[in-house]
């Protein structure tokens, strides 16, 4: 067997373990695990593992997906259980498989979000939130490498919708999870930028699944 | 999660140091134990979760079932300025609760750098920082570690200094408070109880009276409490529990490996140095027990990295049968061993050129001093042909980044001998040139000079610091005189070394000029980034105390040292005729060749040192 997928969450604490200590977590959970990684060839081997589509800091998911290569064929199930016990609080493995389709088919992200509002009346704003994004572009003035650039975020939004639960506004949304890849931060700095008095005081997201060009859940 | 937390968290640097969370971290229901205790390290996360001492006893005391032992750090900056802006009061990891919930604080206090921290985080905490206005039994405050053995500058914070090793003595302490807090003691009759166990020191029962020049007259013994209390020792290191399944940190840390302890203690006699002496005796663990810890570490954490610690490691006596046995378990698995504290001989270039066969990374040696002469002064037992010796052995190894540390400063240093550190780092070169497998590659030989502190407990302890001015003088005479172009020379700046000389062999009255120091805002001062010396002057002005009378001052045989009280295990008359022979520049043997009878054998049962 070639290659190997392991599909996992990362809620709670775990947020916060960023992007690269993250691969190194997970290549040591494996070597607890006695799981033995194919390493890359070359004067500094490193473990051929690779996580799709980086979390960013803060945002809660249960649909990550990595890539990996073990040096000896291990049943996916065998690998699963031994890797379950080994992970810091957070991180859980949710399946293994052997990995058919490659990374890049992977087209959307269904993704929530809570808005928080401090001192405004949330009820109010779910309903001025759907309004604002039944727009057919929200364009964004972005920092890049090269300077300060505008951007419509709005394409890459597929569907996108807010109800008001429990004091706060929930989100719901589709996104473009590659080409481009959208970062559902800017969905509420885009109303920072644009309409501040409806702007969360602070807002947090979780990805729920992602989906190929077809909608259907990537496996 | 704390809501605010939550909020702030996405906003500051390398937020995972501040959730805790990580796998092996020891969770406890908090309503099934009856002590809480917070240990907390004052200073950052990857400082303090490299610190091998800190893993022992976080491990030690969670063994007792009715203790929960949580780690605390101190916050960066950009984490400091946002939890004070929303209010948000120091918390434990592993439980996320604030430090004021728990019963007992205690500190790991390993450089004096840190005491204007240890204030921080009781202020954080919401705690009052003078053990004078905490007048119920709980929150207790306890501080451990090396600048413990001088414990007076932070006297009147501090409820009970706990001295020398912890595994033992904090769990009996822990022990008696169980009782007190059932009980319903008050304060001083806990710290009575207390002040029986031996190596705890209870600075409010030591009260320093003070001559006209402010020297110590003699301290005050509060009835019932020791005279002096006796540094703790772990007796069988083979015996000592151990944690084989240490916290593994979710993002970076300073050392990310398994540490090996050794050996404690030190056979050398280094007479600059406090560490030398204060850890004495040398108290080895067996090389089975010590390969199975190492397997066993590796195999718990997944670290592709492990060190053998200890004060010098080619002290080790079964060294080259230990990385036998551990090679044989790292090489195939690409696991990194390295091995810090070699001494500078035929027999450790042997073992590093069996350990380091791939990675050449640099080679580190520590002569401290230019000459023979000066080498001898402070009984650094290497000599110049050694040096060259295995400096020619490693560039005939591949080898070709030499690093070599030296101290300015040191009693009895002359100009002459800091014109020996030029021509030393030259005999490198010119091994180099003589020898190196390839010199395509070049050299890199790194000189770098700090200035010398004097240390409580250590044969100097009497001596003066010399003054920032003359340090600087002798560092451009040495800079001067490095002329080679692959010869880099560091010095580290003279302003932390003039502070900490001020604080190792402070007294109760530098308690004030912390204070001041902290309240102007001071913390994390061992960082550069936060350090300020001004901040430190201006405290001293502030406080009516002269930082000359600590730092250059040349002491009195007899005179009364503030860590009188603190018996380390070493007399303190073998310390005076170290300093004698520093003076003659004769040295001593070490442990091994001939025992000086230094005093440390007593607190062993059998009364004799495995040498
Ligand atoms: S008593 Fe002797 S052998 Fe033991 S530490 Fe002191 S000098 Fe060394």
């Amino acid at each position: 067997m070639d290659k190997y997928i392991m599909r996992f969450s990362k809620t709670g604490r775990a947020v916060y373990i960023s992007h690269l200590d993250l691969m190194r977590t997970i290549t040591r959970a494996f070597l607890r695990a006695e799981c033995r990684l194919k390493y890359s060839e070359g004067f500094n081997p490193h473990p051929n593992i690779s996580i799709a589509l980086p979390l960013s800091v803060g945002c809660e998911s249960v649909c990550e997906i990595m890539d990996f290569k073990m040096l000896e064929d291990m049943p996916c199930d065998e690998i699963k259980s031994r890797l379950s016990t080994q992970m810091p609080e957070g991180i859980e493995v949710l399946e293994v498989y052997e990995a058919e389709r490659k990374v890049k088919e992977i087209k959307w992200l269904c993704v929530s979000g809570v808005f928080e509002y401090d001192e405004r009346d949330a009820a109010a704003m779910a309903e001025k939130l759907n309004e604002f994004y039944s727009a057919d572009s929200v364009v964004i003035t972005k920092k890049t490498k090269r300077g300060v650039g505008e951007s419509d975020i709005r394409p890459a939004i597929k569907e996108i919708s807010f109800e008001w639960l429990d004091s706060d506004v929930r989100m719901q949304a589709v996104i473009s999870a590659q080409e481009p890849t959208l970062n559902p931060e800017l969905i509420a700095d885009a109303l920072r930028q644009l309409a501040p008095d409806i702007a969360p005081d602070f807002a947090k997201f979780k990805r729920l699944e992602i989906f190929d060009e077809n909608m259907e859940p990537f496996r | 999660m704390d809501k605010r937390l939550e909020r702030i968290l996405p906003k500051v640097q390398k937020p995972a140091r501040y959730t805790g969370g990580e796998y092996n971290q020891i969770t406890k229901n908090k309503d099934e134990v009856e002590l809480r205790l917070a240990f907390c390290f004052p200073d950052t996360y990857e400082i303090g979760m490299s610190n091998l001492g800190m893993g022992i006893l976080y491990s030690t005391m969670n063994e007792l079932p009715y203790v929960w032992c949580e780690r605390v750090y101190a916050p960066w900056g950009d984490m400091y300025e946002q939890m004070k802006q929303n209010g948000v009061a120091l918390y434990a990891l592993e439980s996320g609760d604030p430090i004021s919930e728990h019963d007992v604080l205690a500190f790991s206090i390993g450089y004096e750098m840190a005491y204007s921290t240890v204030l921080d985080m009781m202020d954080m905490a919401g705690i009052p920082i003078h053990s004078a206005d905490r007048e119920d039994l709980l929150p207790l405050v306890i501080a451990g570690g090396t600048a413990a053995l001088n414990p007076e500058p932070m006297a009147d914070f501090i409820d009970i200094f706990l001295l020398g090793e912890g595994e033992e003595m904090n769990n009996e302490l822990l022990a008696l408070l169980r009782t007190a807090k059932v009980e319903g003691w008050p304060k001083q009759a806990f710290l009575e109880k207390a002040s029986q166990i031996g190596g705890v020191y209870v600075p409010s029962f030591y009260k320093p009276i003070y001559n006209d020049d402010f020297t110590i007259n003699h301290f005050d013994v509060h009835p019932g409490a020791p005279e002096k209390v006796t540094k703790r020792i772990i007796a069988d290191m083979n015996a000592v529990h151990f944690p084989l399944s240490p916290i593994v940190p979710s993002t970076e840390v300073v050392h990310d490996r398994v540490n090996l302890e050794l050996f404690r203690g030190c056979v050398r006699g280094c007479r600059f140095c406090q560490a030398g002496h204060v850890y004495r005796p040398i108290r080895a663990k067996s090389p089975e027990l010590l390969a199975e810890q190492g397997k066993a570490l590796l195999k718990n954490t997944g670290c592709q990295d492990i060190t053998l610690l200890s004060l010098s490691s080619s002290d080790y006596r079964c060294l080259s049968e230990l990385c036998d046995d551990l090679l044989g378990y790292c090489e195939p698995r690409s696991i990194g061993l390295s091995l810090p504290s070699l001494r500078a001989d035929n027999f450790s270039m042997d073992i590093m050129h069996r350990i380091q066969k791939t990675r050449k990374s640099g080679l580190t040696f520590a002569p401290e001093a230019g000459s023979q002469r000066l080498r001898d002064a402070i009984n650094k037992n290497v000599t110049e042909e050694d040096l060259l010796h295995t400096c020619r052995l490693a560039f005939e190894g591949g080898w070709n980044t030499i690093k070599l540390y030296f101290m300015l400063g040191l009693p009895t240093e002359t100009d002459e001998d800091i014109l020996g550190i030029a021509e030393l780092a030259n005999q490198v070169l010119h091994t180099w040139r003589l020898y190196a497998k390839n010199k395509n590659r070049g050299v890199r030989i790194t000189v770098s000079t700090s200035c010398f502190v004097p240390k409580p407990h250590s044969p100097f302890q009497w001596e003066q610091q010399v003054t920032m001015e003359e340090y600087i003088r002798k560092v451009h005479l040495l800079r001067d005189n490095i002329k080679a172009k692959n010869v880099v020379y560091n010095w580290h700046d003279p302003q932390t070394s003039y502070i900490e000389a001020t604080l190792s062999r402070g007294d109760r009255r530098m308690g004030s000029v912390i204070e001041n120091v902290w309240r102007a805002g001071g913390r994390l001062e061992a960082w550069s980034d936060y350090f300020s010396f001004d901040r430190w002057m201006k405290a001293f002005d502030d406080a009516g105390v002269d930082p000359t009378f600590y730092a250059h001052r040349l002491r009195d045989k007899d005179e009364v040292m503030p860590w009188d009280n603190v018996d380390v295990g070493v007399r303190r008359a073998h310390l005076w005729h170290e300093r004698e022979q520093a003076y003659k520049s004769e040295l001593s043997p070490d442990c091994r060749k001939q025992c000086s009878a230094c005093g440390a054998a007593k607190l062993l049962k059998g009364g004799k040192c495995d040498g």
